[in-house]
Parts: C-alpha cells; sequence; structure tokens
C-alpha cells in the first residue's frame, strides 16, 4: 500500500473544503503515513469470497407512513443560520465571478 | 439538614438518592444543589463541565418536590428516578443549553430541538446539570482534543480522563453527578469509564435512539449510561432505551430485565454463567498492574461459581485497522455538513474571491481541530477512486470476520470478559505527537462497536494507585446478561475490599493546578 503523498494530500484537502496551511500539510502528511501503514493489514485477511458488513444489527424495509410528521418552523430552521435573507439561507456566490 | 449530610448526598448512588427522595428523607432542590456546589467547589480543576445548567435543573427539581409534596396520583406517577440529577456529554443535543461538540465549529449554536434520550429525561424529570467536555466531535480516548480545554481525571489531576467522554466519566468519578449520559462509537463509554473507576455500558447498537446525537460514525455510534454503580446504570438504560421512529436504525424491541439482571448478579451467584477470557485482549501490550487486576477477577468469578473458559476471536488483531477506515469514512461523510451554509460559524476567507467553496474551505479549517481534520482526510482518502476497494471494502470484510469470531465465542460462553483499556489513564500530553498510540488505547473496546454488541466496563481495582476497567461482552440483544456479570464483579470486589473502588479517591486538590498560560 502507498503512503499519502503531500501532492495527495492536497487533492484530499481540496474534496474534503479544509484550507491547509504548508505547515499543516508537512505535518499531517507524515502522521497520515503512519495511521495508513498500521491499517494497510485489513486488506490482507480480506479475501473476495467474504461478505462485506455495513451495519453491525441489520434492519431491512425500515418504513413509516409517508405523511408530514413533526417538523421545525423556519424560524426554529434559520435561528442558527450564518445568514439569511426572506426566509432562505444566504450564501456568497456559488460560481467564481459571478 | 446539617452540612455533612449536604455533602454525603452528592456521594450516595443515583438508586440511593432516588429511594431518599421517594421517601421524603430529602428534597431534589437540596439534592442539585449540593451537587451544583460540589460543581462550584472543583470543576475549575476537572473541566468537567462545558455548561452549567443551574436554573433549570433547580426549576425541575423544585417541580418534582411540589408533585411529590402534594402527593396523589401525579406524585404516584413520577419515574423512581424523578428529581436525581444527570450530566449529558455535550454531543448530545438539548435545547435551551448550548451544544457545542466541543468544537468551534459549533461554538454559540443552540440546537432547535431536543435528542429522544433528552425528551425521555424530561418526561421522567431528572434534573440536568449541564453538558460536560468531550474530544471533538467525540474523536479521541483522551478529552485533550476538546476545543475548550482539558478534562483532568479527579483520580490524578496530572492525568487524562479517558475519552471522547472525559467530561462524563470525570464528572461522575468526582460526585460532581451520580448520573451523566455518554455516546460510544470505540469505547467512549468504556474507556474513561475504566480510567475514573466508574461504570459505563454501551448497549446493544440500536437499542438506545442516536436520534439527536451528532452522528460521528453512524454504524458504530451509540449512546449509553454512565455511572458510578452497575445497577444505576441499568436503571437509566432502561430509562433511555426503546424504538424510536425517529432513528431508522433503532431496534423495534426494548431491551428489558436490565435492573433485575444487575439485582440478580448482586447477589454474587454465578453458578452455570459461562464466562468466555478472549485470549487476543490480554498479555502482550497490557500494563502488568493491568492484568494482575483482571487475573485476580477472573478468580473471584470463579469462586462465584462462574466457569471460565478460554476463546480466541483471531481477527481482532485486525479491528483496530478496520475501525480506523470505517469510523473516518463515515466522519468525512457525516461532518461533510459543517460547511457554514446552515447553521454553525461561518469563516471568510482572508484575500481572494469570495465564493461559497472559499468559504466552506475557511469555515472548517478554523472550526475544525487537528484531530477531526486528520480523520476528515483519512476517511476521504479511504473512500476515495482507487483505494475504496483496498481500505473501506476490506475494512467492511474484516468487519464480517469478527462478527464470526463473536458468534464462535458465544457458542462456548455466556459473556467474554478482558480488561477495558491496556493501561491506566496516560498523562495528560504524553500522546500529543503520537495520534496512533492514543487510538491504541481502545484496542479492547473497538471489536464491540463493529460487532454490534453490548459492553459493560466495571471498576477493577488500582494500579499505580490508578482505576483499573474489567469488560463484560455479550451477544447483541442481551444485555442484561452484562449486568449480571457486571454487577456480580462489582459485589465480589467490593466485598474482598471492604469498601468501593471510588472510596478511595483523593481529594481534589483545586490548588495544585497551574494557571493556564
Amino acid at each position: 500500500m502507498s503512503a499519502i503523498s503531500r501532492e495527495d494530500l492536497v487533492h484530499l484537502s481540496r474534496l474534503a473544503h479544509i484550507e491547509m496551511s504548508g505547515a499543516e500539510l508537512d505535518k499531517m502528511t507524515g502522521e497520515l503515513g503512519v495511521i495508513v501503514d498500521a491499517i494497510a493489514s485489513v486488506s490482507e485477511v480480506a479475501s473476495s469470497d467474504i461478505p462485506a458488513t455495513s451495519h453491525p444489527i441489520p434492519l431491512t424495509n425500515v418504513l413509516r407512513e409517508d405523511v408530514v410528521g413533526q417538523t421545525l418552523s423556519i424560524d426554529e430552521v434559520l435561528l442558527n443560520a450564518p445568514d439569511s435573507d426572506s426566509n432562505r439561507f444566504k450564501v456568497p456566490a456559488i460560481l467564481d465571478g459571478e | 439538614m446539617v452540612n455533612n449530610l449536604v455533602s454525603d448526598l452528592i456521594r450516595l448512588s443515583a438508586t440511593e438518592l432516588a429511594a431518599k427522595l421517594r421517601a421524603g428523607d430529602v428534597t431534589s432542590v437540596v439534592a442539585v444543589q449540593a451537587h451544583l456546589d460540589r460543581i462550584a467547589e472543583v470543576d475549575g480543576a476537572l473541566n468537567a463541565f462545558l455548561h452549567v445548567n443551574a436554573e433549570e435543573a433547580l426549576a425541575v427539581a423544585a417541580e418534582v418536590d411540589a408533585i411529590r409534596a402534594a402527593g396523589g396520583a401525579e406524585a404516584e406517577a413520577l419515574h423512581p428516578l424523578a428529581g436525581v440529577p444527570i450530566a449529558i456529554k455535550d454531543l448530545i443535543v438539548t435545547k435551551g443549553q448550548p451544544t457545542t461538540a466541543a468544537s468551534k465549529m459549533l461554538e454559540g449554536w443552540m440546537s432547535p430541538y431536543d435528542a429522544t434520550v433528552i425528551e425521555k429525561i424530561r418526561a421522567a424529570k431528572l434534573p440536568m446539570l449541564g453538558k460536560t467536555n468531550l474530544d471533538e466531535f467525540a474523536m479521541g480516548s483522551s478529552t485533550e482534543h476538546s476545543a475548550y480545554g482539558v478534562t483532568r481525571n479527579p483520580w490524578n489531576l496530572d492525568r487524562i480522563p479517558g475519552g471522547s467522554g472525559g467530561g462524563s466519566a470525570a464528572a461522575v468519578a468526582s460526585f460532581e453527578a451520580p448520573l451523566a449520559l455518554g455516546t460510544d462509537t470505540g469505547g467512549s463509554i468504556r474507556q474513561p469509564g475504566a480510567v475514573t473507576g466508574t461504570v459505563g455500558v454501551k448497549p446493544t447498537y440500536g437499542g438506545v435512539s442516536r436520534y439527536g446525537a451528532i452522528a460521528m460514525a453512524s454504524s458504530l455510534d451509540q449512546i449509553g449510561p454512565v455511572s458510578r454503580t452497575v445497577l444505576d446504570s441499568a436503571h437509566l438504560q432502561e430509562l433511555i432505551g426503546g424504538h424510536d421512529p425517529k432513528d431508522s436504525t433503532s431496534l423495534p424491541k426494548t431491551l428489558e430485565g436490565l435492573v433485575a439482571a444487575a439485582e440478580s448478579g448482586a447477589t454474587g451467584d454465578l453458578k452455570g454463567l459461562r464466562i468466555g477470557v478472549i485470549t487476543e485482549l490480554q498479555g502482550e501490550g497490557y500494563q502488568a498492574g493491568v492484568q494482575a487486576r483482571f487475573e485476580e477477577s477472573l478468580e473471584l468469578l470463579k469462586g462465584a461459581g462462574a466457569e471460565i473458559v478460554e476463546v480466541s476471536c483471531p481477527n481482532l488483531k485486525y479491528a483496530l485497522g478496520a475501525y480506523y477506515l470505517i469510523m473516518p469514512s463515515e466522519v468525512s461523510s457525516n461532518l461533510a455538513k459543517f460547511d457554514g451554509v446552515r447553521y454553525g460559524n461561518r469563516v471568510l476567507p482572508e484575500d481572494g474571491a469570495l465564493t461559497i467553496e472559499r468559504v466552506m474551505g475557511a469555515t472548517r479549517a478554523a472550526g475544525f481541530g487537528d484531530e477531526v481534520k486528520r480523520r476528515i482526510i483519512l476517511g476521504t482518502y479511504a473512500l476515495s477512486a482507487g483505494y475504496y476497494d483496498a481500505y473501506y471494502g476490506s475494512a467492511q470484510k474484516v468487519r464480517t470476520l469478527i462478527q464470526r469470531d463473536f458468534d464462535a465465542a458465544f457458542a462456548q460462553a455466556d459473556v467474554l470478559v478482558s480488561p477495558t483499556a491496556p493501561t491506566v489513564a496516560f498523562e495528560l500530553g504524553a500522546n500529543d505527537n503520537d495520534p496512533l498510540a492514543m487510538y491504541l488505547n481502545d484496542v479492547a473496546t473497538i471489536p464491540a462497536n463493529l460487532a454490534g454488541i453490548p459492553g459493560i466496563t466495571v471498576p477493577g481495582g488500582l494500579s499505580e494507585d490508578l482505576p483499573v476497567g474489567i469488560q463484560f461482552l455479550a451477544p447483541a440483544f442481551e444485555d442484561a446478561r452484562v449486568y449480571r456479570a457486571g454487577a456480580a464483579l462489582e459485589a465480589l470486589l467490593e466485598k474482598s475490599w471492604g469498601h468501593t473502588l471510588i472510596s478511595q479517591a483523593p481529594a481534589i486538590d483545586s490548588a495544585s493546578i497551574a494557571p493556564k498560560a
């Protein structure tokens, strides 16, 4: 298994939407390398004939009546919004330069 | 009431305090005030609480007292624990009190709704003392990764109280609260319980609703009780457990007979119970003092009539690896919602174009601490194209292997036993530059989360003047068994010592803490 390179980390931090300084990238590259080495052994034991478990106690067909349940009011929803306007969340431009 | 009696109140178990409240020997207002006074006295040194909810707690206490004083049907209908105060891990959302998850991301956030467990606590009228400290978003084993300062271990203020639920464990261990709620994703209830000499239970996955617990890793997270006695945890799990339509992973059936199992265990008779000692969860990697206390407990259990059998779970050596792939993967997904758009803090980039993407990047850079960032990045990596099958896919297969190991072990034994943590509480700062060393502290607790099975930690004695925890595990849905075995060991050990372990905790010397730099 390949350890995580600094370049990988730059890419991952973009995917995860976390800005990182150069110093942070340097430190985390080393730390993640150690962690990935320690956990890579799982791929040795997991052969193709073993089924995957996504959930410890599988429940299937968890259904309910298709009716409106208890919901929050608009005021409650917007109570913690960093910014809002006319009952909507307000955010900066979605696209560059617009 | 004279002063020494008031200070004795905080040392009662929740069950004892509840009996005194029902008998009218003491009022809930007096009991709650005694705990608030204790918080005022020692929490400057411990930092177990992030928020103290004094006004509401006293109001609920006064309401319970008024109902009891009036008598009649309403008094009879009160929950047996009504009026007994409780502390809440600050990962569980509460109306009217801040919920931070110990993160800067949620500083000042007020939940518009209550978690289901909080609704149940309100309905039963347990006054909530406040919100307890944790590792940020429950990620850590030491409570050092809180954005609001470390919590200290009441047994030794230079040591960690465990994590992530170090605040709840320290609050209960230091008599600031008789009960607390915790959450356990890889041991966050049980490992703090072990290192603070208290009791903590991770119920069967789905046994207690997770609705309103801020999600860390949804297939592993479980809310559970924290207390000083096994019986108290049983009472609390019966109060908070049961099906919840708001949590689609909640079990359809309520897990019953927990209090009865704890009471039956406390008789100390274990005839007919088969207890499996897990070969892989002892010996190498476990401190000598931890191993010694563990072996003493086995002797006592044997003496009480239990049959001790050795069981092997060979795939447990892969549990830590599987956990550190599955958990961060789920973390990276669950924490994507903290983006500064709908709630939580928004941070603007210092320069350049003001786009939503850059605002998210700046918000998450400023809002999350190092450990949270590490896990989000690790999870993003494990789920990314080219690595998914090798990492996340393999980890899910290991999860199957571990479940099969437990199935085989439970064919030979009714419950399994191990030390809860391989070491006593380590020193604050000891693992600052070595995240992996901290992760290893959860090696004995993680397997239960991967398999969804219940686990309890009970105090097993001291090593280096610090508590050691003993863990029992049972098959899924058989939570009653961990209460029976746990209560039995608790009773046997207390009989052999002539006292409870927590009564041996030293007085908390607030003056010994160096002022914060």
